[in-house]
């Protein structure tokens, strides 16, 4: 058997975990020396009985939000995908849409969210809107990037056999644009989550459903930071699962032919 | 009148060859000629025949309109004028009389999502056969060119020369009556050439092939072909045609041979003409 620091996966897992375990430690350490005021800045003890406390409360919080999250992610995978198809169907479609979508990409949510928020009367449903916003433009660009970056020796096979439109989509479009929409994933999973939580703090104290961000600024409200920083912590964690989930997933489809997923094999 | 004649009565040698033989030729390329889109004249107007189970060879210097002739003849592009006929038909006919095309790229152009055996199966999928009668067919193309033991494997697994091997067993999947291959072997290191060489030439010679092949190599010119054209640039026209009397299938004791040698100086003197001439040539 091999050495267990010989373990590429067991290096990979390990080294970063670390370098965690030992930040926590210092500071953990460094500022009970310091004698640092709990309201000020929370060591990682603090935050952990925080956990204990507003488990309940934080853990309905984080589902709040994580459905929301999710729910735009979907949405905005499904709307994307779909305006991407159509823009590679015609040039025409394309240049006269596109700048509508850079548009919607660069408005700030937290300058629409308000309006949003004023006209859809569901909130959940409003704030799902405001993160499907945010979300959607990587979707759209790469997805459209990636179905017209068709190999053009591959493209001329596939005219010289007067393959059909439907054919090259499916066999030579859709494969090629994969590694692509994978990239987009990636990154539209972490803005759906950030628009989420931008929009639940717009949102404020909706009073029913009220996800982090609404745990957040009513910690501010009373102080009680390492509260604060327990909504923080379960939102940096959605964020890293999400993302290491998309990795997964792209792994998992492109890993035997994309170069960008491939196995290092020596 | 502004023709350029070749310097060897090309067109009696043509009607020679069909008439010698009873059956029409693979492919007759009438005075077609190729002006592009930029005025430049990629070739002048040329007449060709070329035979059923012939494998004809198109050589000579860079912008000589080889890969653009190869290109006419697989209904790529269109003649700016002059027409071409397949069967003594136009293009429509071809597949209409089960006939089959196949073209070889520079490049290997295989599907990197797919596996080697899906990548020659690609155009029968093309045809909508049906899996139980294509799969044999694959198979066989795919023992056909050595690669059995690697039809589970992704195009990244394979090394160029073998990359190139799926490629050619894709075109032969479909058996087509006539193969046009542009460079094919282009890029490959000079060892690995020889050998899909001596494949292509007793491949081609077995399922009585007709190829149309351009190159740049001299050895692989009068190895494979039992014809060649030796085509000069600016504008683009044959310049001399050159007959391999050698029997196929061919091996490595033609390659030793004295006349291998001797086809091969010939040959290059005739570029070397070929590529003066080129510079010298064309419209005042």
């Amino acid at each position: 058997m091999k050495p267990l620091l010989d373990s590429e996966a067991f290096v990979r897992i390990a080294a970063p975990l670390a370098v965690g375990v030992v930040l926590f430690a210092v500071w953990e350490i460094g500022f009970r020396l310091a004698a640092v005021p709990v309201y000020l800045f929370p060591k990682p003890s603090d935050i952990f009985n925080s956990f204990l406390q507003h488990g309940p409360s934080l853990l309905r919080a984080l589902l709040v939000t994580l459905r929301v999250t999710l729910q735009a992610f979907v949405a905005a995978v499904v709307l994307g995908t779909l305006i991407a198809f159509m823009f590679v169907q015609s040039r025409a479609i394309e240049v006269s849409l596109f700048p509508y979508a850079v548009l919607l990409q660069v408005t700030p949510v937290v300058a629409i969210a308000p309006l949003i928020i004023i006209l859809v009367k569901n909130t959940q449903l409003s704030l799902t809107i405001c993160a499907t916003l945010v979300a959607l433009f990587p979707i759209i660009s790469n997805t459209t990037l990636g179905l017209r970056s068709v190999d053009p020796g591959l493209a001329s096979f596939f005219r010289m056999n007067r393959a059909s439109r439907f054919k090259t989509l499916v066999k030579l479009r859709i494969p090629g644009a994969l590694p692509y929409f994978f990239g987009g994933l990636r990154i539209s999973s972490g803005l759906a989550l950030i628009g989420a939580v931008v929009a639940e703090f717009v949102a404020g104290t909706g009073g029913r459903s009220s996800g982090l961000a609404y745990e957040i600024l009513d910690a501010g409200f009373s102080l009680d930071i390492p509260r604060m920083f327990a909504a923080l912590f379960l939102i940096t964690l959605t964020g890293v699962l999400l993302f290491a989930a998309m990795v997964a997933l792209s792994q998992f489809v492109l890993s035997d032919w994309h170069d960008s997923e491939t196995r290092t094999e020596t | 009148m502004t023709v350029l004649l070749p310097l060897e009565p090309l067109d009696e040698r043509a009607k020679q060859m069909t008439t010698a033989d009873d059956r029409p030729p693979a492919v007759e390329v009438l005075s077609a000629e190729k002006v592009f889109a930029n005025g430049a004249r990629g070739l002048a107007p040329i007449d060709l025949a070329v035979a059923e189970g012939e494998f004809l060879t198109l050589i000579g210097p860079s912008g000589c309109g080889k890969s653009t002739l190869l290109k006419l003849i697989a209904n790529l592009i269109e003649p700016s004028d002059g027409r071409l006929l397949w069967w003594r038909g136009d293009f429509k006919q071809v597949g209409q009389e089960g006939r089959r095309l196949a073209f070889v790229f520079q490049e290997p152009t295989l599907m990197p999502w797919a596996r080697v055996e899906a990548n020659v199966r690609l155009p029968l999928e093309f045809a909508n056969m049906p899996r139980a009668i294509a799969d044999p067919k694959v198979a066989d193309a795919i023992a056909r060119v050595g690669l059995s033991a690697f039809n589970r494997h992704f195009p990244r697994q394979l090394s160029g020369g073998m990359k190139m091997r799926v490629s050619i067993a894709r075109a032969l999947v479909t058996s087509p009556n006539l193969l046009l291959m542009d460079e094919p072997f282009g890029a490959l290191d000079e060892f690995t050439r020889n050998r899909l060489d001596d494949d292509l030439v007793n491949l081609s010679w077995e399922r009585k092939l007709t190829t149309v092949f351009v190159t740049h190599s001299i050895y692989e010119a009068v190895f494979l072909s039992t014809r060649i054209i030796v085509m000069a640039a600016n504008p683009g026209r044959i310049f001399r045609v050159m007959t391999i009397d050698h029997p196929q299938p061919r091996d490595q004791g033609f390659r030793d041979s004295p006349r291998f040698a001797a086809y091969c100086r010939e040959l290059s003197t005739w570029l070397a003409e070929a590529s003066l001439q080129s510079v010298a040539g064309g419209e005042k």
